[in-house]
């Protein structure tokens, strides 16, 4: 699986990181930064709820 | 006959159509919608859309293709639900076509609150749809006066967005401080000190007492010139439709813990849901404030929609979760990003643990007896985090203290 976010979007509400913290980061500079750009299916559902919270629809996955 | 009818083509009337695909559901789904088009995402509506930042297919929560092909969603729009027959299950359009289902969600969303008296202002406006909001985008120009009626979270970005845009704006609002409901009153007077640091002037306390073709005329006398005006006094719940159906409204659709629609009779249907801004439904995780029973909440927040939907499929589906969120809304205004997580409702003591409102930038904890039972944050974006963590661990207040001041 491969995380990838749209930048253009992304508006820093940082609900993907209290989803899935291994994968998201967002930092005091205000922006996202990806951790891990191809979690393990371990982190799936974690990353799928990241997905589902992200207010901007942000983040997209790709298998 | 379909198998399941969605009434509402809105985020939550989308999200339950994709977390019934998601979760292997076969059937077919019909999906009404009461504007043109296909269904779009609202947040931007007060914001980049206003702007002009943001164009129709950025704003599309799914293009009309995958709607069709991969969601294998039948969309019916624009048609208005007239009436329902829960038990005959059969719904009526105002063309007069009638679907028959096997279940039903509700999800016809709410409207924009108006002023009638604003009908007396030429150029009057209310944000709820995409047309509302391409109609004032098109008349806002640099230099333009622009009084807003209003100082919630809507009234508030589409000052700041005016002003973004070269206004110069005025919010009227008839409560001695903005956002005490949801926020209380200090943490709203805080919030409310963000127009004034960012150059719009926020009257509180003002009625207004009538409109003029170019001015607002405030109770105490005062006439504000106005290009345009903008009323953002809150939203009400869709349900008209509902009054004949024999289900039961109360400020909202009354639905259960797994979002089933009650009946009049006080009975929860196992075919018919409701979910987002018309569902009014008992959060478990908060209690009432007589402290009898658990707070029934309607929630008029995106996050809402989105999650609720989940609960509603899996009840279609024959799976039963409660739905118990911590709720969350957010707005952006001018620079700031003010976040909410949880619910304030009865809440004994507020505290800023980190930054300052004067400053424009603090996070706040909200205790309820021995809990944490929300957050505020403003500009504190990762601060905030962990605290949404310990509002959805239903955490007391000395666990939130203990992360806030580590000894």
């Amino acid at each position: 699986m491969k995380v990838v976010v749209d930048f253009d979007r992304c508006q820093s509400n940082a609900l993907c990181m209290s989803a899935a913290p291994e994968v998201f980061d967002v930092r005091d500079d205000g922006y996202l930064y990806i951790l891990i750009e191809e979690p393990g299916e371990e982190l799936r559902s974690k990353v799928e709820e990241a997905v589902r919270l992200c207010p901007t629809q942000a983040i997209t996955l790709e298998s | 006959m379909s198998d399941i009818v969605i009434v509402g083509a809105s985020l939550a009337g989308l999200r339950t159509a994709e977390a019934l695909r998601d979760r292997g559901f076969e059937g077919s789904i019909t999906l009404v919608g009461d504007e043109e088009g296909v269904p779009y995402d609202r947040p931007p509506l007060s914001k980049h859309y206003l702007r002009g930042e943001w164009d129709d297919d950025r704003i599309q929560l799914r293009p009309a293709e995958e709607l069709r092909n991969r969601l294998r969603i039948e969309l019916l729009a624009p048609k208005r639900a007239a009436h329902v027959d829960p038990l005959r299950r059969e719904l009526r359009l105002d063309d007069g076509q009638t679907l028959s289902f096997d279940r039903l969600a509700v999800a016809t969303g709410a409207r924009a609150r108006t002023l009638p008296a604003a009908a007396g202002h030429r150029s009057a406006h209310v944000i709820r749809t995409k047309s509302d909001s391409s109609r004032l985008r098109g008349v806002l120009a640099p230099g333009q006066r622009v009084v807003v009626v209003g100082a919630g979270f809507i009234g508030a970005e589409v000052a700041a967005s005016a002003k973004a845009l070269g206004c110069m704006v005025t919010i009227v609002e008839a409560a001695p401080v903005p956002l005490e409901r949801q926020l209380g009153a200090l943490m709203g007077a805080a919030c409310g000190a963000l127009h004034e640091r960012n150059g719009v002037a926020l009257i509180c306390g003002a009625t207004v007492e009538r409109f003029e073709a170019d001015a607002v005329v405030l109770s105490d006398g005062t006439a504000l010139s106005a290009d345009h005006v903008v009323v953002g006094v809150g939203a009400q719940p869709n349900t008209e439709w509902l009054t004949t159906s024999g289900l039961q409204i109360a400020d909202g659709l009354m639905v259960d813990a797994y979002c089933r629609a009650l009946t009049t009779d006080g009975l929860a249907l196992d075919h018919v849901v409701g979910v987002g801004d018309i569902a009014r439904f008992p959060n478990g995780r908060y209690r009432s404030l007589d402290g009898t029973g658990q707070l029934s909440m309607r929630i008029e927040h995106w996050t809402n929609a989105a999650e609720m939907a989940l609960v509603a499929a899996l009840t279609l589906t024959g799976d039963r979760q409660a739905y118990e969120p911590v709720p969350y809304f957010w707005s952006d205004q001018y620079t700031h990003k003010i976040q909410f997580f949880g619910r304030a409702d009865g809440f004994d003591e507020v505290e800023v643990v980190d930054g300052n409102p004067a400053d424009g930038s603090w996070l706040a904890l909200y205790r309820r007896g021995e809990r944490l039972v929300a957050a505020l944050g403003v500009s504190k974006v990762r601060a905030l985090i962990p605290y949404r963590q310990l509002l959805l661990k239903n955490a007391t207040w000395d666990e939130a203290r203990q992360l806030s001041h580590p000894s």
